[in-house]
């Protein structure tokens, strides 16, 4: 594993004993075959205990962890002949969106998804998730796409949130996020979006207008950054731990607050210890939602969308 | 700036209207943000609040616009309903129900948003103003149901839907269900427009953040009052993240114009009769007494893909 958090690191450290007395062992006469048995056991078990009660703080950080899945791993296992579709049409093309048209499990679709990006370069290039107007605006150009040929619509969303900038602000991105939500919720074929990683407001819910919107057991959605909040109404933001638990923005409390549907459990200690297990669960439950969604009329699925976002924050 | 007080006479806070529902402050003289000049409290009033001396619109709430849009200052308020307060039990260095509680106490409200119908130009129209005093403005739960009620309480009256916005933007108390109300809100306005009814939105000082970034920017029409600040991330936020420099007059309502976001920008003295004649042409003058269905044949809402969503 390349990154640790630090809540991670006595799991790690346990982890590295083993792979010390499994070197020792290799080169020698020594039986250490039940020293080794003993701290795997141990180290399994921290690791679950410590994924059992993660605080909303560690959700954020897992949610952010580099090594969780992206988008392009979700294409390369769950989608084939993936085509990705570029640009806005109006200014440009936003690499920190990614949208395309591909088959999910034998299903054509239209795929959404922001990208964080891997490594340092291409993480720039994606900036780091967070799109510029011509991200949302290809995203709603996208979704129309989708709209005339009947396709269902599927996004994943992990960003950071908009991106905050001089150039944004003069293409319009409140125009270009509040147009994007519009039309995800105008669509009359069925629309999936699974938060995989960070949910990060107005840029998230861009892409997450839904008829049925998942999230992966350790994703976050807030309205506000943990540290954007602390900072705000701390004004300190070394209290961002407290403001993630005050914000309730795991899966857990979103579900409980009837604002997302469903949570995708993860493998034990988080999707960046499984990412092919992550995925392939996250395909199973947009294969799942799609498959009941997709006899549903256009207007009466419309219809049901509305209404499920009607009754957010009603008692 | 609070130098001099002095005794308001009885017929002057009669003649001139609170702009909100707070008490009339004590001091007369009020210093002007911009100019910092200062100007005599009665004289800002006859002003609409705006500075005779630099032309700044200062800020001013529900009961204000109301009186100044409405033709004959007439209206009926319209009763928006109460929503669950603090759902999430938030606390920072306040508890929320707290900071609610007070905001109501000041402003005398439900919540950052007063609706209520009328005529303008003779023409019904339900308005929907929020109140920055109100917590800033600032959208959850309240707020969002609020909208809803106005939107469809246009759509029954056949009336357009004026929004006046003044918002810092999502209620973070109420994290991911003041996020929800973007949608919320966008599905509200979709409603009216697919009524075939106008809906416009007038930007006031300040809108920003998920405000600016659901229902403020989906207006048929955009009109802004001179000098407000109108944008999705906050300048310091932008400043700070970036570093980037920010240019002059930047996310000013001039500038949004410049750029493309809004129709137009209208003196405060000019709303009125800018409102009216855009109400008058986009309802083709439908006269007063006309009957509840509209004389015209409007485009069927069906199918409604995103016709207005070309980004």
């Amino acid at each position: 594993m390349s990154s640790l958090l630090d809540f991670e690191k006595p799991i790690a450290e346990l982890e590295g004993k083993v792979k010390e007395l499994r070197h020792l062992a290799n080169g020698s006469d020594l039986d250490l075959d039940e020293e080794i048995a003993r701290l795997e056991g141990r180290a399994a078990k921290l690791l679950s205990q410590t994924y059992a009660k993660l605080t909303a703080w560690q959700k954020a950080q897992v949610a952010r962890h580099p090594d969780r899945p992206h988008l392009k791993d979700y294409v390369e296992l769950l989608v084939e002949d993936f085509t990705p579709l570029a640009g806005d049409r109006c200014f440009g093309e936003d690499p920190a969106i990614v949208g395309g048209l591909g088959r999910l499990r034998g299903r054509a679709v239209l795929l959404l998804g922001h990208e964080k990006g891997a490594e340092t370069e291409d993480r720039v290039r994606h900036n780091f998730g967070m799109a510029r107007p011509e991200g949302y605006r290809k995203a709603a150009r996208l979704m129309r796409l989708a709209e005339r040929f009947r396709l269902p619509v599927v996004s994943l969303v992990d960003t950071p949130g908009a991106h905050p900038g001089v150039r944004a602000e003069e293409r319009g991105q409140a125009e270009a996020v509040a147009r994007s939500i519009e039309t995800g919720l105008s669509l009359t074929v069925p629309f999936v979006a699974v938060v995989v990683g960070e949910g990060g407001s107005g840029g998230a819910i861009a892409l997450a207008a839904a008829d049925r919107v998942l999230m992966l057991e350790h994703a976050i959605y807030s309205v506000i950054s943990p540290e954007g909040c602390a900072a705000i109404l701390w004004r300190d933001a070394a209290q961002a731990p407290t403001a993630a638990e005050a914000l309730k923005l795991t899966g857990q409390d979103l579900l409980h607050h009837g604002l997302v549907d469903e949570i995708v459990e993860e493998p034990l200690g988080g999707a960046h210890r499984g990412r092919g297990t992550t995925i392939n669960r996250v395909g199973d439950a947009i294969e799942r939602h799609l498959a009941a969604l997709a006899g549903l009329d256009g207007g009466e699925l419309r219809r049901q969308r509305r209404d499920k976002y009607l009754q957010m924050g009603r008692a | 700036m609070n130098w001099l007080t002095s005794y308001v006479r009885p017929k002057f806070q009669a003649l001139v209207r609170s702009s909100s529902k707070a008490d009339v402050p004590e001091n007369l003289w009020r210093q002007c943000p911009s100019c910092e000049r200062m100007v005599f409290y009665r004289d800002l009033e006859a002003n609409q609040k705006v500075c005779p001396h630099c032309d700044h619109h200062m800020r001013v709430g529900p009961d204000h616009r109301f009186n100044a849009l409405f033709d004959a200052s007439a209206f009926e308020a319209i009763d928006l309903p109460k929503a669950p307060a603090d759902p999430l039990k938030f606390r920072d260095l306040k508890r929320y129900a707290d900071r609610f509680k007070e905001a109501q106490a000041k402003t005398k409200t439900l919540d950052a948003i007063e609706a209520a119908h009328g005529l303008i130009g003779g023409l019904p129209a339900v308005v929907a103003c929020m109140n920055f005093e109100f917590m800033g403005g600032s959208m959850g739960a309240g707020l969002g149901e609020g909208f809803v009620t106005a939107a469809r309480a246009a759509v029954e009256r056949r009336a357009a839907f004026v929004v006046v916005t003044a918002s810092g933007g999502a209620r973070m108390q109420e994290g991911a269900i003041s996020l929800m109300q973007m949608a919320r809100t966008t599905i509200a306005v979709d409603e009216v427009k697919e009524a075939g009814l106008p809906y416009v939105v007038l930007l006031t000082d300040p809108t920003t953040g998920g405000v600016t970034a659901s229902f403020a920017m989906l207006g048929d029409v955009h009109v802004a009052e001179p000098g407000a600040m109108i944008g999705f991330a906050g300048a310091r936020v932008i400043e700070q993240t970036i570093r980037e420099k920010l240019p002059e007059g930047f996310q000013r309502a001039e500038y949004l114009l410049e750029h493309g976001m809004v129709d137009m920008v209208v003196h405060r003295f000019d709303l009125p009769a800018t409102l009216a004649r855009i109400l008058g042409l986009l309802m083709h003058d439908r006269p007063r007494s006309a009957p509840p269905e509209p004389v015209l044949q409007l485009p069927a809402p069906e199918p409604a893909v995103a016709e207005d969503a070309d980004g």
